[in-house]
């Protein structure tokens, strides 16, 4: 089999003004990945390549760059479907390079944390102690199902126009997982979860440009989650409208003989 | 790169590892000292990205004593598989302790698979005379991952260090006193103390070249313990399971065979009723491993011509195509992708595979290490609740018990204790090791290539059948890689320099090979995973102990030590 040509975006703060490709010539083997073919780089051709890397099966979310042009896992690319010749790999844009194709997640995970990604409820004898589990139907199961699919891999969020213009929107997949526990049935967390989203930079920003689920490795579509937001913070607020309205009415009326 | 004095940070407790046993640790002990404790969570990587995202098909648990399980039952199976070594207080322990974790995680959001009724579905495993498997389709260890991650960004006690690699422990007269690390990013050198420290690094399954595990399941933990004196027990025992995916050895869940799959030779033969004609495809991964290498070494298996690898087939159309989308996608996605099969149309290719080291960092029953303020957990660990074997779904379940029992351990421990002193001189002899030695060293031999050899050697020699001369060969061929070159560091960058720590990852995996070897090479029976074809037999007069392994001048010095037990007399496995 010929060789692959590898491009690598480089770059090390400390040494270079700005970032610049390195060519490497890489065996190519059957079934070979981007990932096989950096660490085919790094350990045998130029061992300072920076490189995230783990599972090497889709799960762990570390391998996340721009391949080709387009925000992938490199694991889960196959040097074949690029066609076969040549691969360019370069780090997730809307995050700071650390070096080379490591990218900095710090206010990625940071947001994540802002929009608390676990259960919030009130009964916590119960929580600390369980008895046994909450029930949940499969249909109440497949209601969050696919937005807990989210590996923090941070495609969604380099593709994000949004993200770009303005630091503090928490980004696609923040959001996804706010909507993944508010539309949890186990979850009481409610106002406390709009009152953090429905702000000025939160989730109103989302101009559904739509990227964020094109590039999701997992099949998880934080566009439709960030939709389904808007909608629980608009009837929610209709909610809480109509009971203001008719709070007011009922003092207003006459009391009842 | 070294700076003249060495940077110091301070914690109560100072946790090393993320995975599944690391996280639940912290949260345990956050909640333990309500929210009173200083915990600090090293990670060579991000923290959600540890190998126990890979877990797959399910945590094990008795849920439904009304439906015909019992605690006994789990205990009883879990001694069976360990082929009688395990420590049978400790596995009694676990097993009480496992429904409540389940219920704890359900607690904090996992969406664990549902029966109709809307209570947690559980399925069947390998050696369980019950289906206990409490599973969440098939990314258990993914969904644990997660919820616990998530659940600990709720407590501002708990303190990352992300990316840090921990490079030794640090201890003063007997007592625990923290560890340093490398800041990947910032290349600093720094010493993170703590009053009490829980090694939760977990398995080294990257010695084999043919392995389940992430590219970063290294011994760094177990060679870190090691060099500070705390034995090494029962190493020799390493878990090849049935099906590892050629050729990428992605694993391939054993829930597969749990929901109906089943294993056929290059006849079509369901080749398991030679050797488990009871269980069939379903006996313990020992059994079925031996059953496999066996069919092949016979002549009963196929060639991969790409990889050089023998395999035999998995046969998922047993289970239909429906059930196999609904429960098993993952698997599916994994074999399109990887292997462009899909297993609902065609039979996978696979062959056993490193999945699980059953021994580690030797531990009492609450976890606690001979060092003083040390505990360790997960696979890391070795309590012992495996012995010679481990069932599936009890791995992902002892991260939790043991990640549980060794972060209130910790927490308890460290209330009220002073902050010792900085321990002196050890963080500056350990910079001058790795920048002197390493960073600015020299040398002519490729780590990567000495790294790659091992993995080979052990996959050929240490792998399923075991003979004295095969256990030379590779004890032989490790000894010649130690005295290779290999210590130095091309990259003289100080930003994310993963040269630097892959050096130091080989170190830790020649360390531990040896002394893997070395066990296999001293126990002259067979028992669970560990097969002597010279002695095939296994040998309780002479060897229902446990192995614990010590630093000598010569390699590791071999000690021996019994084995607890309770209810269950060792008596011959059947499956």
């Amino acid at each position: 089999m010929t060789d692959v040509r590898l491009l690598v975006q480089r770059f090390d703060p400390l040494t270079d003004e700005k970032p610049r490709f390195a060519e490497y010539s890489v065996p190519k083997r059957e079934g070979m990945t981007v990932l096989d073919a950096l660490l085919y780089a790094r350990d045998y051709l130029d061992h300072s390549i920076a490189l995230r890397f783990s599972c090497r099966q889709a799960s762990c979310g570390s391998c996340g760059m721009k391949i080709n042009g387009r925000l992938r896992l490199a694991c889960y690319t196959q040097v074949e479907e690029l066609g076969g010749e040549k691969v360019v790999a370069q780090p997730m844009d809307n995050f700071e390079i650390i070096k080379d194709l490591v990218t900095d997640l710090g206010s990625f995970f940071a947001k994540h944390k802002q929009l608390m990604p676990y259960v919030l409820r009130s009964d916590s004898q119960e929580m600390d102690h369980p008895s046994a589990e909450f029930l949940m139907k499969p249909e109440e199961l497949e209601k969050v199902l696919q937005f807990t699919y989210c590996i923090k891999c941070g495609l969604c969020t380099s593709s994000c126009p949004t993200v770009g213009t303005d630091a503090l929107f928490p980004g696609p997949q923040a959001l996804a997982q706010a909507y993944r526990y508010l539309s949890d049935e186990r979850d009481e967390g409610g106002k406390r979860r709009i009152d953090a989203l429905d702000t000025a930079h939160g989730v109103w920003r989302c101009h559904y440009a739509g990227s964020c689920s094109a590039v999701c490795p997992k099949g998880v579509d934080p566009a439709l989650g960030i939709q389904l937001l808007k909608r629980h913070v608009m009837s929610g607020k209709a909610r809480s409208e109509g009971a203001e309205v008719w709070k007011q009415q009922a003092a207003a009326a006459p009391p009842l003989k | 790169m070294p700076c003249a004095m060495v940077e110091t940070s301070r914690h109560d407790i100072v946790i090393i590892g993320s995975g599944i046993a690391g996280l639940r640790a912290a949260i345990e002990a956050a909640r333990v000292s309500n929210g009173k404790a200083d915990i600090a969570i090293v990670t060579k990587v991000q923290a959600m990205r540890s190998h126990s995202v890979s877990a797959e098909g399910g945590t094990a648990a008795v849920l439904y004593p009304e439906l015909g399980d019992s605690l006994e039952s789990h205990a009883f199976d879990t001694v069976k598989g360990s082929d009688y070594l395990a420590d049978q207080d400790a596995v009694e322990r676990f097993v009480k302790e496992m429904p409540n974790e389940i219920y704890q995680l359900e607690h904090w959001g996992l969406p664990w698979s549902r029966r109709e009724d809307g209570r947690i579905a559980q399925r069947n495993f390998g050696g369980y005379s019950y289906p206990r498997a409490v599973f969440a389709e098939d990314k258990v260890g993914f969904f644990e991952m997660q919820t616990l991650y998530d659940t600990t960004t709720k407590y501002d006690n708990i303190h990352y260090y992300q990316e840090w690699y921990a490079t030794t422990i640090l201890s003063e007269g007997g007592e625990f006193r923290g560890v340093t690390a490398i800041e990947r990013k910032s290349g600093d050198f720094v010493q993170i103390l703590g009053k009490a420290g829980i090694l939760a690094t977990g398995g080294s399954g990257r010695l084999y070249s043919f392995a389940t595990y992430a590219y970063s399941s290294t011994p760094d933990g177990m060679a870190m313990a090691y060099r500070a004196g705390v034995p090494l027990k029962d190493l020799e025992f390493i878990q090849f399971h049935p099906s590892g995916l050629i050729p990428s050895g992605i694993l391939i869940t054993e829930a597969v065979r749990g929901e109906g799959g089943v294993l056929l030779n290059k006849d079509g033969e369901r080749f398991m009723k030679r050797y488990a004609p009871n269980k069939l495809d379903l006996a313990s991964r020992d059994v079925v491993s031996r059953g496999m290498m066996t069919e092949i070494e016979e002549g009963r298996g196929f060639k991969d011509e790409a990889s050089g690898l023998d395999y035999l087939h998995l046969d998922l159309s047993p289970i239909g195509a429906q059930k196999i989308k609904d429960r098993l996608s993952q698997i599916r996605e994994i074999a399109i992708k990887f292997r462009g099969i899909d297993p609902v149309e065609k039979p996978l290719p696979v062959r056993p595979v490193c999945h699980y080291v059953m021994g580690g960092i030797d531990t009492d029953i609450d976890g606690a290490t001979k060092l003083k303020g040390l505990w360790s957990a997960g696979e890391a660990a070795c309590v012992s609740i495996n012995g010679a074997n481990r069932l599936g779904a009890n791995s992902t379940a002892e991260c939790l018990v043991w990640g549980k029992i060794t972060g209130a351990e910790a927490a308890k421990y460290v209330e009220g204790k002073p902050q010792p002193a900085t321990p002196g001189g050890q963080a500056a002899t350990e910079e001058k090791r790795i920048f002197d030695g390493i960073f600015h060293g020299g040398g002519g031999t490729n780590p990567y290539e000495v790294r790659d050899a091992l993995q080979k050697v052990m996959a050929k020699d240490a792998f399923v059948f075991r003979t004295k001369e095969s256990l030379s060969e590779a004890l032989r061929t490790i000894r010649e890689l130690k005295k290779k070159d290999f210590l130095h560091c091309e990259d003289k960058g100080r930003v994310y320099n993963t040269n630097l720590s892959d050096v130091l990852e080989v170190e830790s995996m020649l360390t531990v090979a040896e002394v893997v070897v070395a066990g296999a090479l001293a126990r002259t029976e067979s028992r669970g995973s560990h097969f002597r074809r010279d002695y095939p037999a296994r040998d309780d007069k002479s060897w229902l102990k446990h192995t614990l392994a010590y630093p000598g001048p010569d390699g590791p010095r071999l000690e021996y030590s019994t084995v607890k037990i309770t209810k269950y007399q060792p008596a011959e496995r059947h499956y």
